[in-house]
């Protein structure tokens, strides 16, 4: 008999649009969501990277509009509740209520790790409106446990019906995960579920996801092959049949998303999800993942190393959604390379 | 020489900064400040500058037979909703610092004069005040299809006010930037950032052109410097990042906003831009009334 069981939510077509510059069409969603179908994935999430209202010059314009994007995601998750990111200063209740019309069942409303109390509105709205409601404390390696614990109280007592910790940065490792994944399920009502969100930059996503569940998460985020910002999320396919070795029963039919990650969402990729020294960087400086493509432009935009704006914005203590930040730190270093140069020039 | 009276509803941050702004006007004198709870930091201060204060509500203030000049709204969207009954009812002024939107909106660096006879006016929102003229200063030289803003606050500079209606930020400032700003369509977002110590206030702006090449370039360029210049006059802690970035048909502003300190400290920028311009409206009412009509 299985040690435990856990439910499985698949971001591939949210999380994954990260990595694919918000470019997947209507056809590219309605592929993978119907390859994802009947896998026994609890929960398919699909939007722009950064959530609802994510579309714009800050984090990149998404190909298609998002209720067209939708709609073809919820047509073909016959079988399964699909969800929604919301971002509170993003995205509103009134895109909430627009994607709700579109099909979704369930929603996530996403803050910085120590900044609930902005997704009171939305949860509640979200809870009188019916829909199923995760809380998503992003950014969790910055902040304290006894901290995380009082964040996670609020968007419980908001109505959230499971709490995650969200390693956005992917830079947690195993015990840290243990300790606040463990933390949260100790001081949360036992109806209140909890859930992690991994990275991959350090390597570890597989690991501190079993960590997770040891440490009592009822749910994990995955997506096939990976896909997700900077070195992509914890494997669907491969954590699957890792759980499937340990006795954790996910549900899901590892075949299928074997083949849904290999058919559907590899032929898809505009590079490889790999652990490349700019994505790595991610986790060891502990910054946002989704900054690593706007990193990698900006650097090219104004001849410097990626790597060092992202150790800079890891200094300032940059938190998810400030990409606007990595044009001005390229900028900046620019400025003090040529200053630099010059200076050495007149010696 | 005479000055205007003025009633300070709401005795939290903006309501208590804005006080301390109002004490070195010459065109305003704050002689009343109003809130609920008779313990709040605000109301112990406006006591020690010798207003007269209320823990009472406006109403109960108004039904004494008091009777401002005029009347500045420093609490919540919804409780401005019933003040701007009361205060329309009796013909005083309002000027909205809340995201209600009773009146029309005001954004002190661009259209100061435009609604001197309105009896109420809206400050839209701090992000609004910082953001809505560097759009305009863009519009006036060239069409904008579509500007967005991004504003990052520090989480200690948030109130429970913007907490709670996070929404009515995004929207209302959305909404000045097509209305005042004159951009075709607008788009906001607000990001709070945690970082001890706290950060300054920062913006970011774009704006999609109609046209591009160097001839534009160098007068949005201009026309931003300008007005960065203009805004100066009222919040000296405005000031540009980083020059503006032009690519394509698209340019990029970073403003940061440091704010004088008077009641929060300088990181609050966002509570000090929303006040300064507050002050400069109602001067520039008092201006007209005092002298125009008399």
């Amino acid at each position: 008999m299985a040690k435990y069981k856990i439910r499985l939510t698949d971001v591939t077509l949210r999380d994954g649009m990260h990595a694919v510059r918000h470019q997947f069409s209507c056809e590219d969603a309605a592929a993978i969501a119907g390859a994802l179908d009947g896998s026994g994935v609890a929960l398919i999430e699909a939007t722009h990277g950064d959530g609802l209202g994510g579309s714009s010059i800050q984090y990149g314009f998404s190909k298609e509009r998002e209720e067209d994007y939708l709609r073809a995601v919820c047509q073909a998750a016959k079988h399964t509740k699909v969800a929604a990111l919301l971002l509170p200063g993003i995205g509103t209740v009134e895109d909430m209520k627009r994607a709700i019309e579109c099909g979704i069942g369930a929603v996530r409303v996403a803050t910085h790790s120590t900044e609930a109390d902005i997704s009171e509105q939305h949860i509640g709205e979200a809870r009188k409106l019916g829909l199923e409601v995760v809380g998503f404390l992003m950014m969790s390696h910055m902040t304290p446990t006894a901290v995380l614990v009082e964040e996670a109280k609020k968007m419980a007592s908001y109505g959230a019906h499971c709490v995650y910790i969200v390693d956005s940065a992917g830079a947690m490792l195993m015990d840290e995960v243990r300790e606040k994944v463990g933390a949260l399920r100790e001081h949360l009502p036992d109806d209140v579920e909890v859930g992690f969100h991994a990275h991959n930059n350090l390597g570890v996503s597989i690991a501190n996801s079993l960590a997770a569940v040891e440490a009592g998460a009822a749910r994990i985020d995955c997506s096939l092959a990976g896909l997700g910002a900077g070195a992509g999320n914890t494997p669907l396919e491969v954590f699957v049949a890792v759980c499937e070795k340990v006795g954790i029963d996910t549900g899901v039919n590892l075949y299928q998303v074997m083949d849904a990650a290999e058919n559907e969402v590899r032929p898809r990729m505009h590079r490889p999800i790999e652990i490349d020294r700019a994505s790595l960087t991610l986790g060891y400086a502990g910054v946002y993942s989704s900054f690593l493509l706007h990193a990698y432009r900006a650097a090219e935009q104004f001849g410097v190393d990626a790597r060092d704006v992202l150790v800079e914005l890891g200094r300032r203590r940059v938190v998810g959604g400030q990409e606007d930040m990595i044009i001005d730190v390229a900028y900046e270093i620019a400025r003090k390379q040529r200053g630099a140069v010059e200076a050495g020039a007149q010696k | 020489m005479a000055k205007l009276t003025a009633a300070i509803v709401g005795s939290g941050n903006i309501g208590t900064d804005l006080m301390i702004k109002l004490l070195r006007s010459e065109w305003i004198e704050p002689r009343w400040m109003i809130g609920i709870d008779p313990e709040s930091d605000g109301l112990r201060r406006a006591r020690e500058k010798g207003l007269e204060t209320s823990a009472e509500g406006l109403k109960a203030v108004l039904d004494t037979g008091v009777r401002p000049d005029i009347v500045f709204d420093a609490t919540s969207a919804k409780a401005h909703v019933r003040h701007a009954k009361l205060l329309r009812d009796l013909g005083i002024k309002a000027i909205d610092l809340t995201p209600a939107a009773r009146g029309p909106y005001v954004i002190a660096a661009v259209n100061l004069t435009e609604h001197m006879d309105a009896l109420n006016v809206n400050m839209v929102t701090c992000g609004g005040q910082a953001t809505v003229p560097m759009v305009y200063a863009v519009s006036r030289v060239v069409g904008v299809e579509y500007a967005e803003i991004v504003a990052t606050i520090a989480s200690k500079s948030a109130g429970p006010g913007t907490r709670q209606n996070i929404d009515e930020f995004t929207e209302t400032t959305a909404r000045a930037l097509e209305a005042i700003g004159g951009a075709k369509r607008g788009k906001a977002i607000i990001i709070l950032n945690p970082a001890e110590p706290p950060i300054l206030m920062r913006d970011t702006i774009y704006c999609l052109m109609e046209q591009s090449g160097p001839d534009i370039y160098e007068k949005v360029d201009a026309s931003i410097r300008e007005m960065v210049a203009h805004v100066q006059t009222y919040v000296p802690g405005y000031r540009l990042n980083r020059d503006p970035i032009f690519k394509d048909n698209l340019v990029s502003i970073s403003i940061e906003v440091e704010g004088l300190g008077d009641y929060l400290p300088v990181y609050a920028g966002n509570l000090d831009i929303m006040t300064a311009a507050a002050v400069k409206v109602a001067e520039e009412y008092a201006k007209y009334r005092l002298t125009v009509r008399q």
